[in-house]
């Protein structure tokens, strides 16, 4: 083992890199130094990947039902025989609908979800930062939405606007917003009385600017951990829509909705489950990881890590 | 001159949980164009609550009286938009401490830039330039490099030098330092004020300082006040107080500073006891559970304002001054 170099940081020349270089310098280097994040991060292109090239990667088509990948008895088969990982109980190949299925999945993953946290920061910023009748406006309206019973509330909405892919979105995120609105009206409420609020009060900053450039940027953490961590959320809620007939149309495969067929044949077929399954589990751990890299390095105050 | 900053008989209360507390209780100030105000007190004396009241920043649980003029405007009128216009632009703050008055999560350039642009509508790149040069002049140095740092990689007394320039930034007419060295070493101290000092004289800029050190407030201030329990006790230029203070509690204060010259006493003078808390009773002086001279009328009548020398007011029954004259 050699002992570790003593690294001093370097003294500022004259001629110091300019911020741009700077800042994608910076990037590159705490991804070097961070490899989990780093690894997160090609799981997560990877997947993006996969999704987008499927025609060209799934050897079978996605819906196409096959006689041969039936058991006898009428069973699903297991991986190999033709079917890298094995069929389900219509005879369709579990790669294909895998591969099929990341498109939706992380396109309802990411849009929901995405749609969920700016509905939420939105919420929660102005009725936390203006108080008064906007915010008690604001907040009844979110324990309103909270009151509904999800799923209910789902089919309610789906059975009125039609199912499909971009109703999907919009209503999970019309659901998804309200737990985020709380928590970030409770950090604003205790922001707002710090002194450089204050401070930018007294500059003649408009409300509008103060919550985006001074109280938004210390909200990021919390919204990165929560924003990450919600994407498998959004997945499941969609599956459970699928499962009860009113998420995605029927045939084009979703990860939510191969685990909600695959949890009834867990015994004869586990690999219906477990396909999917670690594929949400690697997707949710890798935007949970680059998350918080990513929440690390846009902290200024965070040491510099070696 | 023109006065710049009137308020008249300001009061103040608080209402928490439905009882009412006086924090102001009456306070009259003129601040001249370019004149420096200094407005001293122990804590609870109500004299940041003053400077609050002022900027019209204190909460919705404050019930403000009187009347606040800026160049003969009636501030207390403001709506939301023309607040915006006038702070940042005509009026600017400085507070205590400058680790808590700077967004840690932008850079110091950003902060600067803010008001820049907002009130000067500079360009992005004339408002850098700008900001450079109003760091380099409150005495940073490699002040163009030193824009994109944030906060934390400045100094205490560094930082509250940037927070001079972000209040400098738009040459307001007035300035209002809350307590702005008393977070600060006593070295520091005394740069930040040299600092201050010429700002304000460079741009005529008024200061209202507000301290609870009457040492800082004497070397910088033209004029006092003297605030104790939400009223001003005494008021007058800086040297006439300093040299022949009228209130007791003034005198107090005075001997409480510890000087150089003379003989050492064995223990530096306190003031014994501690201010009011909450309500005093308006008929009777709020100092006079710890005043040396207090006589059975200072416990009946309140005392009002009056002229005890030529260019000052004290509100005390028995004023120094004239007690001195009375025995001599």
């Amino acid at each position: 083992m050699t002992a570790p170099p003593i690294v001093t940081t370097p003294a500022p020349s004259g001629e110091t890199v300019a911020t741009e270089p700077a800042g994608m310098r910076r990037v590159l280097r705490s991804l070097r130094h961070d490899k989990p994040a780093l690894i997160s991060i090609v799981v997560l292109v990877l997947l993006a990947l996969a999704a987008i090239l499927a025609p060209l990667l799934a050897s079978h088509p996605p819906l196409q039902t096959y006689p041969e990948g039936l058991a006898a008895n009428g069973a699903p088969i297991g991986p190999g025989h033709g079917f890298p990982l094995g069929t389900d109980p219509n005879g369709r190949d579990v790669l294909a609908r895998l591969l099929y299925g990341a498109r939706v999945s992380l396109v309802i993953g990411i849009l929901a979800n995405g749609l969920a946290t700016v509905l939420g920061v939105l919420v929660g910023l102005t009725a936390g930062y203006l108080g008064g009748w906007v915010e008690t406006v604001l907040m009844r309206l979110t324990d309103v939405v909270m009151s509904f019973p999800i799923l209910l509330f789902c089919i309610a909405l789906i059975s009125v606007t039609g199912p499909s892919e971009r109703n999907v979105v919009i209503v999970i995120a019309l659901i998804y917003w309200t737990t985020l609105a709380r928590i970030i009206r409770s950090q604003v409420l205790s922001l707002r009385e710090r002194e450089f609020v204050v401070a930018a009060r007294t500059m003649g900053l408009s409300h509008w600017r103060v919550m985006r450039r001074h109280l938004f940027p210390h909200l990021v953490p919390t919204i990165i951990v929560y924003a990450t961590l919600g994407v498998a959320s959004s997945i499941l809620i969609e599956a459970s829509l699928s499962f009860l007939g009113v998420g995605v149309p029927v045939p084009t495969p979703s990860w939510g909705q191969m685990i909600e067929q695959g949890k009834e044949y867990f015994q004869i077929a586990p690999w219906l489950l477990f396909a999917p399954g670690v594929c949400l589990i690697l997707t949710v751990l890798a935007f949970n990881l680059a998350g918080d890299w990513l929440r690390d390095l846009l902290d200024p105050t965070a040491p510099e890590r070696r | 001159m023109t006065a710049i900053l009137e308020v008249d008989d300001l009061t103040v209360d608080f209402t928490r949980a439905g009882t009412r507390t006086a924090a102001v209780r009456g306070v009259s100030l003129r601040v001249e164009a370019g004149e420096r105000v200094g407005i001293v007190g122990e804590s609870g004396s109500g004299k940041s609550v003053t400077a609050q009241a002022v900027m019209r920043l204190l909460p919705t649980t404050a019930t403000v009286g009187g009347s606040v003029r800026f160049a003969g405007q009636d501030v207390l009128a403001y709506d939301a938009a023309k607040l915006a216009a006038w702070r940042g632009a005509d009026i600017a703050m400085v507070f205590q401490d400058p680790m808590s008055s700077l967004n840690p999560l932008l850079r110091v350039g950003t902060q600067l830039t803010e008001g820049l642009r907002r009130h000067r509508g500079l360009s992005k790149s004339d408002a850098r330039a700008e900001a450079a040069r109003l760091l380099k002049l409150v005495g940073i140095a490699d002040a163009d490099r030193r824009l994109d740092d944030y906060p934390h990689a400045f100094s205490g007394g560094m930082r509250q030098r940037v927070c001079i320039a972000i209040a400098a930034a738009c040459t307001p007419k007035l300035i209002i330092a809350d307590e702005p060295t008393t977070a600060l070493d006593v070295t520091v101290q005394a740069q930040v004020l040299d600092l201050l000092d010429e700002l304000t004289e460079r741009y005529a800029t008024a200061t209202v300082l507000v301290s609870h050190d009457l040492g800082v407030i004497s070397s910088f201030c033209d004029r006092i006040l003297v605030m104790y329990a939400g009223r001003v006790v005494e008021a007058g230029p800086t040297d006439d107080i300093v040299a022949d203070p009228a209130h007791p509690y003034t005198r107090a204060l005075l001997d409480s500073i510890p000087r150089l010259e003379g003989e050492l006493p064995r223990r530096l003078p306190a003031i014994p006891g501690s201010p009011p808390f909450g309500d005093v009773p308006a008929d009777s002086c709020a100092f006079a559970d710890r005043c040396a001279y207090a006589q059975p009328v200072c416990r009946t009548v309140a005392p009002p304002t009056v002229p005890v020398g030529p260019r000052t007011q004290a509100a005390c029954h028995f004023p120094l001054t004239l007690a001195e004259e009375v025995t001599r």
